[in-house]
């Protein structure tokens, strides 16, 4: 009983196998990568292994404190920032391997061609409660 | 409302069903929607007989999820099937389920899920809430579970082990919501201990009250992890360290040892020091080396390297230490503490950030971070 993220990036994770951009695939092929995603949810529900799924928009906003009764200052979105979080999954499995054969599955969803994308996802573990028993 | 009573009386209740020809999974189904139902209903308006009400509302229920055609064939081919089974103790029958539930054909969690649920009288909500999962996530772990033991018969006898597994997972892995886990499992565990004739299931009892004793004085108001030498021994629950301690006596006396009994003896021996410094190292070295015959997991060999650093010193400890891997998790932790005693404060220091940096639960990263802080303080840096 473990939870992991498994986190999707727009770009930071080394290029995929199948590396055409989304916005290059025909219309059918935008159809079935969403479909795969929503079945392997779906599936993961069914198997009692899901916990979560969100996309987030690509353009984000630095954010920090300035201080008493100033308002807060904001900063970007910057073009060339490296890492940029596209969506996560968090799944909750048995085992490290069902976690990484999860992932493994669900970096196969279609691309362009209909070819699995063989994209990079990142595998992050939660961290736990402390066990209760201490020695 | 009594939802203690609620929880008591759920095996019992599911088992009536059982009995009258019920299959498992549709009498569990049953009287969870039963439970559900209670809880709505009992604050308001109160049963005089609870098992009785149960009973009615869970039989109804069944009945009712029984009623199409395809449904009603089947149950009665059960019905013929198998005949009424002859007089056996509520006991038995309960313990029963408690093997169904914990089936060596189910994953750990799956198994966890469905004893809480079927043995353990929890809603799904609750038990979704206690592992941080979506309700409909666990709802559908546990028809999986249930689906799995669907050919398993109820009349044959399972292995306590795989039993006594899952409670020691309740009581050791959960999170703190609305449901106290490390206390149902206790309820649970002392249910299987007063209907199962055997030594490891007094070990684990004792093991889980001997823990259970100082769960007060683990943390601080904060949520902060106070490690074991640190806590302030007046806070431990004298009184269920003497249950535990009374518990793990008889079972010992037996001579069967197991490695739950082996545990509950080390915790008794530190819940026997009035004082951390007068912990009796010498004699828990000793039932580490016993449980390290009964399993060669490399995390109680972790665990023993610490008592001997503290019975024949660091040196000691560390010698212990070099036999295991490094990739171990705690290992750098346990270096940490070793080298600390043994005056290194800079390798010590370095190995607690280390350790800090692996940890696999914040509230010990917090701790290791706090122990790393506190050297580099006294170094002046």
């Amino acid at each position: 009983m473990a939870k992991y993220l498994l986190l999707k990036h727009y770009r930071g994770a080394p290029a995929a196998v199948n590396d055409v951009p989304m916005d290059q695939w025909t219309s059918q092929e935008i159809s079935a990568h969403v479909k795969y995603m929503r079945d392997f949810a779906d599936r993961l529900e069914k198997t009692g292994e899901f916990v979560d799924s969100q996309a987030l928009a690509p353009e984000g906003t630095f954010v920090r404190y300035d201080g008493e009764g100033r308002p807060p200052v904001t900063d970007g979105p910057f073009a060339e920032t490296k890492d940029l979080i596209a969506g996560w999954m968090v799944i909750d499995v048995d085992s490290r391997e069902r976690a990484l054969e999860l992932a493994a599955e669900l970096s196969a969803a279609p691309g362009a061609g209909g070819r699995p994308v063989h994209e990079w996802l990142e595998l992050r573990p939660f961290l736990n409660e402390p066990p209760t028993i201490e020695d | 409302m009594d939802e203690a009573l609620l929880r008591a009386l759920t095996p019992s209740v599911l088992t009536i069903l059982v009995r009258r020809g019920a299959d498992f999974a549709a009498a569990e189904d049953a009287v969870q929607d039963a439970l559900v139902e209670a809880l709505r209903v009992w604050p308001t308006d109160p049963p005089r007989d609870a098992k009785g009400w149960l009973v009615t509302v869970a039989w109804r229920r069944f009945l009712d999820a029984a009623r199409s055609e395809s449904a009603r064939r089947r149950r009665e081919e059960i019905l013929q099937e198998e005949p009424v089974p002859g007089p056996a103790s509520a006991v038995d029958d309960t313990l029963r389920l408690y093997f169904l539930c914990a089936h060596p054909s189910l994953s750990p969690s799956s198994a966890v899920a469905l004893t809480l649920r079927a043995v353990g009288g929890l809603t799904t909500r609750q038990i979704a809430h206690a592992y941080l999962v979506p309700e409909a996530t666990m709802a559908q772990r546990i028809s999986r579970a249930k689906r799995t033991v669907a050919g398993v018969r109820l009349d044959r006898p399972g292995d306590a082990a795989t039993v006594l597994r899952v409670l020691y997972l309740i009581f050791n892995e959960g999170y703190s919501g609305e449901v106290d886990l490390a206390a149902e499992a206790i309820r649970l565990t002392r249910r299987v201990h007063a209907a199962l004739d055997h030594p490891e299931s007094a070990g684990l009892l004792a093991l889980m009250l001997l823990h259970q004793a100082r769960r007060c004085a683990r943390t601080t108001p904060e949520g902060a992890l106070v490690p074991l030498a640190e806590q302030d021994r007046r806070r431990w629950d004298t009184g269920v360290i003497a249950e535990g301690v009374g518990i793990l006596q008889a079972a010992l006396a037996r001579d069967r040892l197991g490695e739950y009994q082996a545990q509950a003896a080390i915790a008794a021996l530190h819940a026997d020091a009035p004082r951390a410094e007068e912990t009796d190292w010498a004699q828990i070295v000793e039932w580490y080396d016993e449980l390290v015959r009964l399993n060669r997991s490399p995390v109680i060999r972790l665990n023993r390297a610490v008592a001997v650093g503290e019975a024949d010193g660091p040196g000691a400890g560390l010698a212990a230490l070099a036999e295991l891997e490094e990739s171990l998790p705690r290992h750098s932790a346990v270096a940490g503490h070793l080298h600390e005693r043994a005056g290194d404060l800079d390798m010590a220091a370095r190995l607690y950030a280390e350790a800090a940096h692996k940890a696999t639960d914040l509230a010990e990263r917090e701790h290791l971070t706090r122990q790393a802080a506190r050297l580099d303080q006294c170094r002046g840096r």
